[in-house]
């Protein structure tokens, strides 16, 4: 009886939780304006979609930005988590204090203090003109302290001395890095890499801030279509975007679940 | 053997492009708004700014209690959530903690549209409800929408940490407990709740910040009528008039605010694990 009651809770919620996804997809093969009554099948709004030029330019910056924030913000991020360790527990500390700032800061703040940076910078020097620049910046910033924090558990899961192991046997220090903490740190990096690239393609409120008129990513191109109310367009977008994503997660998770199966089956074997 | 020192050195070097990149886009605009919170628009010391913000406590007052509401809410529907799905085998658990991530995934302007869409006057329920015979009610542009959207959309935010919290517990534990003849509601009670505290404090903070900066939830769902603290913010910085000294003040306050409720929850997490282990 209990675990019916369970069930219910849990279907309850995820109703509440899907429901209006599905009422955007529904809504998006529409043939009318009407967000509210069923006209007949379409695909109209999706034609229209792929015609708006404005949104499938924002949709290849937001790309751009995204993937060259990923690798900014994963190197810079990957190299700062190694050199840290070297670094007494103090310093250490008041490096993961200033690297929490932009986790924890309400977004909307981090948002302004980097525009008023880039104002004051441009009012003076004329440059860093808010645009392309000004929001890779950002997009950096706020991404590499997440590889940081995907990459550092790595570290300390490692062995230090299989390191210098490879230096003592004749290992020139840089190719000890790549052929031995490199391969150790990975899945690190990569889940860093991950994060950094949705964090860039999702965010929203520190793109507002700091990416002036001529950089418009998507989010932000859908900002302004939604102050305008009644445009079928964004539910076609919205439906494709949800789509996409879940195929990706499906499809990510299937792969962890087969990696899974086999290392169980080498322990069972060992 | 190659010199430790030595090694340490090289590798401290690597710190140093993230260490400069941290400074100067992540220290140096911080302390561009303390700067501007402290002077006028021609450079000249004032307190005028932070006076200014007495005229802004009410809109303060507001994103405070709908945060909070929003908070309280998004805890008491995902505390029982995160508990029952932490009670669920292998491959049902992890589904489930997908499809709970999986809306997160799409980006929070297109959930909040949908909202938009469902509570309009002439919506989708008001045009449900009309078929009934009920209704038309005024849903959007209320106080309810704007704390719907922030549930809806900072929900994951509480479940995740206290799912995180409840399925790393040793139920081992709850087993002896039970073994020892409390009944469910003492096994929750005194142990159950108390080691996932630190989920729920998680999930506070990761729902309440974001709840009571938000400024793009209010202008869709409440239609503008309802001025957050994150609205006014956003107008100082991008809209008609701007003016970026009285915008860095309310900005600072905002930043204490939220500074002084993670570390007065913290402390709360803290003694109240000690007090844990000695009991």
């Amino acid at each position: 009886m209990k675990k019916v009651f369970d069930r219910i809770y849990v279907a309850l919620i995820l109703l509440f939780m899907y429901v209006p996804i599905f009422v955007m997809i529904v809504f998006s093969f529409n043939d009318s304006k009407s967000r509210s009554v069923w006209q007949g099948f379409s695909l109209r709004w999706y034609e229209a979609l792929f015609n708006d030029q404005s949104i499938m330019d924002s949709l290849w910056l937001s790309v751009l930005v995204a993937v060259l924030s990923a690798a900014f913000s994963t190197v810079l991020g990957t190299l700062a988590a190694i050199g840290l360790r070297a670094f007494t527990k103090r310093t250490q500390q008041f490096v993961m204090t200033v690297n929490n700032i932009p986790m924890v800061n309400p977004e909307i703040v981090t948002g302004i203090a980097m525009m008023l940076m880039f104002v004051v910078i441009f009012r003076s020097t004329g440059l860093l003109q808010p645009g392309f620049a000004t929001l890779l910046i950002a997009h950096i910033t706020f991404c590499t302290p997440y590889v940081m924090l995907s990459v550092l558990p790595k570290l300390r899961q490692m062995n230090p001395h299989l390191y210098e192991a490879a230096q003592d046997l004749g290992c020139p220090p840089v190719k000890a890095f790549f052929k031995v903490v490199l391969p150790e740190i990975m899945p690190g990096i990569i889940t860093g890499a991950l994060m950094a690239f949705t964090l860039s393609l999702d965010d929203f409120v520190i793109s507002y801030f700091t990416s002036g008129s001529s950089a418009q990513t998507l989010p932000l191109v859908i900002y302004s279509m939604t102050k305008k109310r009644i445009n079928p367009k964004v539910n076609a977008l919205s439906s494709i975007m949800f789509i996409a994503v879940l195929v990706l997660l499906v499809i990510i998770n299937l792969r962890e679940m087969r990696e899974e199966a086999k290392n169980k089956g080498v322990k069972a074997k060992g | 053997m190659r010199g430790g020192a030595e090694l340490k050195k090289g590798t401290r070097k690597l710190m140093s492009p993230y260490a400069v990149w941290a400074l100067l886009f992540t220290v140096v605009p911080l302390a561009m708004v303390v700067y501007f919170a402290f002077t006028t628009a021609q450079g000249s010391f004032t307190f005028d700014n932070i006076t200014e913000i007495g005229t802004y406590a009410k809109t303060y007052g507001v994103s405070i209690w709908l945060g909070l509401l929003a908070t309280i809410i998004c805890l008491l529907l995902g505390y029982p959530l995160a508990y029952i799905i932490s009670k669920f085998k292998g491959m049902s658990q992890r589904t489930l903690v997908m499809l709970i991530m999986l809306p997160q995934w799409m980006n929070f302007l297109l959930r909040t549209y949908a909202w938009m869409t469902i509570l309009e006057g002439n919506g989708l329920l008001n045009t449900l409800l009309g078929k009934i015979g009920l209704g038309p009610y005024e849903m959007i542009n209320t106080r309810g929408a704007i704390i719907l959207g922030m549930v809806y959309n900072f929900l994951p935010f509480m479940v995740l940490p206290i799912y995180s919290a409840l399925s790393k517990m040793d139920h081992r534990i709850t087993e002896a407990a039970q073994d020892l003849g409390a009944n469910s509601f003492n096994v929750f009670r005194r142990i159950t709740l108390p080691l996932s505290l630190p989920g729920i404090i998680s999930g506070i903070t990761m729902v309440f910040v974001p709840a009571v900066s938000s400024f793009v939830i209010s202008q869709l769902l409440g239609g503008g009528k309802e001025m957050l603290i994150g609205d006014i913010i956003e107008m100082f910085f991008v809209g008609n008039v701007p003016d970026y000294n009285v915008g860095s003040a309310l900005s600072l306050v905002l930043m204490i605010l939220m500074v002084v409720c993670m570390t007065v929850m913290n402390h709360f997490d803290n003694s109240e694990e000690t007090g844990g282990l000695t009991v």
